[in-house]
């Protein structure tokens, strides 16, 4: 009996020490970083232990660029997605022939490499010396003037960042909503139909709440990937984000940490726990309000 | 006669109503489809432009009437594609195995063997899948760059063979595999080792193979960690190679060869979805996120 005791942890060691050593260890030791003061990397000394490393960090202007910058993200992007995947979902499930092609291609983004596919992207707005780029084309086409989305006015950054972020993450959004309008029960509809009840009540009174469950899981995923936003941003400004205006939270750790601005993994430590502590927070309000919102059946 | 016609009318109109639906639904179908296909469409056209003839064009051009593949060869020749693919390669099979052998053993003794603590033990895992990586990053990079791992295989791998949610998913699967098979096998004198081989995982093969899938496609496209890791070209990934191409290689304005890079990166995982459509989309439905 000894030995079948000893068995099971021999099963789990493996998992247990990659998790110790590259998670469970990691996240203690995070918090100790963020409270050293004056932590040197190089020789491994602090000189003190206190919040300075917060306050550094909420006080840093950069800092505080990226923390606008991935809330207008966050805001801009999770319900515009997520209203855009729930009309093509219902588009895609009101209809029989090519719905197997439409889903196929719409999955496409999920599988590419987030930074290639954003170099197209940058190509497609970008505006040089010798071409003002197909983006601004089709502008032009229609009356506009020509701007640089990749290294003109702010505005304009936030939008390409925005659209490319919402092309990346609508396949998984369509996949999930429609299978989950296929899984409602058609007795609703045929019993709708039979009472004259026009489209837009049907999907207020019955699609709506059904699927609930479904949207507000896809806005709590949304909100957590878009607090995480990085490699969007990259992909389409470049590794220097902070000379773009363009870095985000977790850009902001990664700058800290390494690179050309590197070296202050406490700077690093304090900015990832402000952003757990957002990204937790604004889980929790979210789940508040589903209570309301939300039919489980 | 009247009601007749009447009827017929009706009968029209809603037709004309439904198809008049039908054309708007589609549009929308259609609409999204050329969002998304477009972009692909761009950097499979952009990249067999010869590099004069793109950059001679003021007003961007649909279709080229001479297509060049000598861009794919300055791809390969100019800057080391053929290096981070293969560094990606090995990257991506390595992960992939020692994670499928961990988890299995985990998920294994998580859904079948008896041990003291083991509801202490799950629920402690449990608990890790709510922790966002960047947070143990930080440390994970002090580690590996004080244990001399920068710029090895080592250090790029070992943080990523093992994944809470993956353990969570297979356990899920192993635990709906009857009892009384694990009995009939114990009776005949089976070992643990060989009832999980022999049995467990052909059971719960599909478990598995979207697992593999997942991961394959996580470790193709993951970016953060390598760049964190690596700063020696030679043991670049694809996504940090596309980075040094974009800010160093070919002379910046060489966007065909930059595209024909774009494209060599993006076929494997795409031919990978073709191949295993369903498969994909289901695992990804099951276990995906990146929403």
């Amino acid at each position: 009996m000894e030995k079948h005791h000893l068995k099971g942890w021999l099963y789990l060691l493996p998992a247990f020490l990659f998790l110790g050593a590259f998670m469970i260890y990691p996240l203690a030791d995070v918090f100790v970083y963020s409270f050293e003061e004056g932590y040197n990397s190089a020789s491994q000394t602090f000189y003190g232990v206190g919040t300075y490393n917060y306050s550094y960090v909420l006080h840093d202007p950069y800092f505080l660029q990226a923390l606008k910058n991935t809330f207008l993200l966050v805001v801009i992007t999770v319900p515009l997605s997520t209203g855009f995947a729930l009309l093509i979902s219902m588009a895609l499930s009101s209809v029989k022939p090519l719905k197997e092609l439409f889903q196929t291609i719409y999955f496409l983004p999920y599988v590419t490499n987030t930074l290639a596919v954003g170099l197209v992207f940058m190509i497609l707005f970008k505006k040089t010396a010798y071409s003002d780029g197909l983006v601004n084309l089709l502008i032009n086409w229609f009356g506009g003037n020509s701007v640089d989305f990749i290294d003109g006015p702010y505005w304009a950054k936030m939008f390409v960042l925005c659209f490319y972020t919402i092309w990346v993450v609508m396949p998984f959004k369509i996949l999930i909503l429609t299978s989950s309008l296929a899984s409602v029960n058609q007795v609703y509809y045929n019993a709708a139909r039979v009472d004259g009840t026009s489209r837009f009540r049907i999907f207020r009174k019955i699609t709506l709440p059904m699927i609930s469950p479904t949207v507000f899981y896809l806005v709590i995923t949304g909100f957590i990937g878009a607090f995480k936003a990085y490699s969007d941003a990259v992909a389409l400004f470049g590794t220097n984000l902070n000379a773009a205006e363009m870095n985000t939270i977790v850009g902001y750790i990664y700058d800290m940490l390494y690179g050309d601005s590197g070296g202050y993994p406490s700077y690093a430590s304090a900015a990832a726990i402000l952003l757990f502590a957002i990204v937790l927070t604004i889980t929790c309000i979210n789940l508040l309000v589903s209570r309301k919102h939300v039919h489980y059946s | 006669m009247e009601r007749q016609f009447d009827y017929n009318k009706i009968q029209k109109s809603a037709r004309a109503q439904r198809a008049a639906g039908n054309i708007a639904i589609y549009g929308l179908l259609a609409l999204w489809a050329l969002i998304v296909l477009f972009p692909f469409y761009w950097m499979v056209l952009t990249s067999v432009k010869s590099y004069g003839s793109y950059n001679g064009e003021h007003v961007p051009a649909f279709f080229t009437l001479s297509p060049t593949l000598q861009n794919y060869a300055d791809a390969f020749t100019t800057v080391s594609l053929g290096q981070y693919l293969i560094n990606t390669l090995i990257f991506t099979v390595v992960t992939t195995v020692l994670m499928v052998a961990v988890i299995t053993l985990a998920a294994f003794a998580f859904a079948r063997l008896e041990f003291p603590g083991k509801n202490l033990a799950f629920t402690l895992f449990l608990s890790l899948m709510m922790i966002p990586n960047e947070l143990v990053v930080i440390t994970n990079f002090a580690t590996v760059t004080n244990l001399g791992w920068r710029n090895t295989f080592i250090g790029l791998i070992l943080p990523s063979v093992t994944s809470v949610f993956y353990i969570y998913l297979l356990r899920e699967n192993f635990a709906q595999v009857p009892d009384e098979l694990y009995y009939a096998a114990k009776v005949d004198g089976t070992s643990d080792l060989r009832y999980l081989r022999k049995v467990m995982v052909p059971i719960c093969r599909p478990t598995l193979i979207t697992i593999i899938i997942l991961k394959v496609i996580e470790c193709w496209n993951s970016y953060v960690w390598p760049r964190l890791i690596t700063d020696d070209p030679e043991r670049y990934l694809v996504s940090n190679g596309i980075q040094e191409i974009r800010e160093n290689g070919f002379g910046r304005e060489n966007i065909p060869a930059m595209m024909a890079a774009v494209v060599v990166i993006s076929i494997p995982l795409v031919l990978l979805f073709l191949i295993f459509r369903k498969k994909v989309m289901e695992g990804v439905a099951r276990g995906g996120t990146k929403g």
